[in-house]
């Protein structure tokens, strides 16, 4: 029973952090149709600029936090008006590859900046420690992730359904050329999303760098995850990555707890099993 | 007897098929470097067979990937079923290098040939993302399994037999590199005889226009599947040479980074002309041997930057852009 909690518990607050993390993801390859695999990059900008700023100046963490948000975003906004919009529209092979050079590029540049060791991340006084409710006590920072967590995603699926921005990315999601032709400026539409889509990113990065720590490696680790995520929740789609999310994020923290000794295989195989069940995933449009 | 009744012949269009498979000059070129390589670096024969290896494996993508159109990041799943294939016979007591190469293979090809009847049905990034999932699959098993694999710790012991029964493996990598030379100018003479056979060009029409290569009647999915197999075959052979050259089976072989490296050296010779792995895997592994020890960071930051501007500006790789140039300099004598 309490192994079950345990697990219900610590796989919600990585289903969180996987989500804030991978919904960018899938909402600019529902829109642009890019296969950015280098999306993984800009939570490992996050979760640097955030444990710098802790670690080299004491900024107070929620400060940390949103200046890890709003930088990573303003950087993306550069990245993808120099370079991602070139390749909308190309094939799958050259974004990959462009992709893939920037997970490289990153990699090196962050070996190179703050050397190969991992961040260290301390959670700050009031959000350590156990927090105690009454039946059992659980690690409050993870208690603050999952809370956090569920308030964004309320707060983004909110605004997706009821403002006028939403309305846009949705209506370009479904329809590029109508969204285009009813006068929605789907280019700035794009660089829009794509900024938000980073910055989410960036705290998720931030965020979870407690349970994903911030190395060099971390875009290139972590991507088969965030993959995992988009393809089985499905493209273009802001619910699915959550039930996805949750589905990993539980199904790992089960598996690596309860069958150590077959590693991730499971998990592999599930999502084998799943997208082929599903090839657009669960919540994806045929 | 009168000219009307002779078919309406197209001398140009005909001309233009025949005179694309005729062996030309150049072909000649990687093989008269390859052996005078021998001759004159005596000292990087390991390198040497490194590098051959690396165009049997970049080949087995080319084929794929520049003919059929198929995205995979998850070829060293196949590689390294080769690999552990030839190790595990060689370190269970049957280490003939031939047969080894050919069990390698066969391994590689049924494992190729049932993980793409169930994938190939799918595309775009659905397809990419199974095909990775089966290589971490793969890896994760090969790695679990450590009391057959050895696991983290690589597989230990294997007794490769002289080739032929006559040359044996010497330290100085002088029969590994004439070994794998003589295989990669069988894969290549093989991989030729493909693109250029109708079965080939089919292919390239179902990378070109699928939807038409169905209209024509054109069995698109058993067509891919076959290639798949016998590039997944390919791949396990370049695995079993390294297997045996080496003697060593470590787990990298399955690794995503191995897949990814072979599609970074393809595309920087070139994608789709059969020709791409000789200059793009030479290029990249020279220059990792002569850059990356010294360090590895910046070798990363450069790779990646080169990546970016191949794509960016230079779509055909090396080989497309001294086509363009050749293209350029004859239109304007």
């Amino acid at each position: 029973m309490s192994a079950a909690v345990s697990i219900a518990f610590h796989g919600l607050a990585y289903a969180m952090v996987l989500y804030l993390i991978s919904v960018g993801l899938s909402v600019t390859m529902g829109l642009m149709g890019f296969v950015n695999l280098a999306h993984g990059v800009f939570a490992a900008a996050g979760g640097y600029v955030m444990t710098r700023l802790i670690n080299g100046y004491g900024v107070p963490f929620p400060l940390a936090v949103a200046a890890a948000f709003l930088a990573v975003g303003a950087g993306s906004i550069v990245l993808e008006r120099a370079l991602y919009r070139r390749l909308y529209g190309a094939d799958e092979l050259s974004q990959v590859l462009m992709s893939v050079g920037l997970i490289f590029m990153s990699v090196a540049s962050a070996k190179f900046l703050w050397g190969p060791l991992a961040q260290p991340m301390s959670p700050p006084g009031y959000l350590s420690g156990q927090l105690d409710l009454g039946f059992r006590t659980f690690p409050t920072y993870r208690s603050f992730l999952i809370l956090a967590g569920a308030m964004l995603v309320t707060l983004l699926w909110l605004g997706l359904e009821r403002t006028r921005f939403g309305a846009r990315i949705r209506a370009a999601v479904d329809n590029r050329r109508m969204a285009q032709s009813i006068g929605i400026n789907t280019s700035l539409l794009f660089t829009w999303t794509f900024a938000l889509g980073s910055a989410l990113a960036a705290l998720g990065g931030a965020l979870g760098a407690e349970i994903l720590a911030i190395d060099p490696g971390y875009a290139l680790e972590h991507l088969i995850y965030f993959l995992i995520v988009v393809a089985v929740g499905g493209l273009g789609s802001i619910k699915g990555p959550f039930f996805a999310a949750l589905l990993l994020g539980i199904a790992d923290t089960g598996f690596k707890y309860l069958l150590p000794e077959f590693g991730a295989f499971f998990i592999y195989a599930l999502t084998l099993g799943l997208l082929l069940w599903r090839p657009r995933g669960l919540f994806g449009r045929a | 007897m009168s000219d009307a009744t002779a078919p309406p012949a197209a001398p140009l269009a005909v001309e233009l098929l025949v005179r694309s498979h005729r062996l030309r000059l150049f072909e000649l070129a990687p093989w008269l470097v390859a052996v005078a390589a021998y001759g004159l670096f005596p000292d990087y024969l390991s390198l040497g067979s490194q590098i051959l290896i690396g165009v049997v494996f970049s080949l087995s993508l080319d084929l794929i990937l520049g003919y059929a159109g198929i995205v995979t990041l998850g070829q060293a799943a196949f590689f390294g079923a080769g690999a552990y294939t030839a190790g595990l016979l060689a370190a269970h007591g049957w280490g003939e290098p031939l047969s080894g190469l050919v069990a390698a293979g066969i391994i590689a090809a049924i494992l190729g040939f049932l993980s793409g009847a169930i994938i190939l049905r799918t595309q775009g990034l659905t397809l990419l993302m199974l095909t990775l999932m089966i290589s971490f699959m793969v890896q994760e098993a090969a790695n679990k399994a450590g009391a057959v694999t050895g696991g983290a710790d690589g597989l230990q012991g294997m007794e490769v037999w002289p080739v032929l029964g006559l040359f044996r493996f010497d330290l100085l990598g002088r029969t590994a590199y004439l070994y794998c030379l003589a295989v990669l100018f069988l894969v290549w003479l093989a991989a030729r005889r493909i693109v250029h056979s109708p079965f080939g060009r089919s292919l390239t029409g179902i990378r070109e226009n699928e939807a038409r290569m169905h209209a024509i009647g054109s069995p698109v999915f058993r067509r891919r599947l076959t290639i798949y197999t016998i590039a997944a075959a390919l791949a396990g052979v370049a695995g079993a040479l390294l297997a045996e050259t080496t003697q060593f089976v470590a787990l990298e072989v399955l690794s995503f980074e191995r897949s990814g490296a072979g599609l970074i050296m393809l595309i920087i010779g070139g994608v789709g002309r059969l020709y791409g792995p000789f200059i793009g895997v030479p290029l990249y592994m020279v220059a990792q041997d002569r850059f990356a020890q010294a360090d590895p960071v910046y070798w990363d930051f450069w790779i990646g930057l080169l990546l970016i501007l191949v794509v960016v500006f230079a779509r055909g790789g090396l080989l497309g852009f001294v086509e363009q140039l050749w293209r350029k300099l004859r239109k304007t004598p």
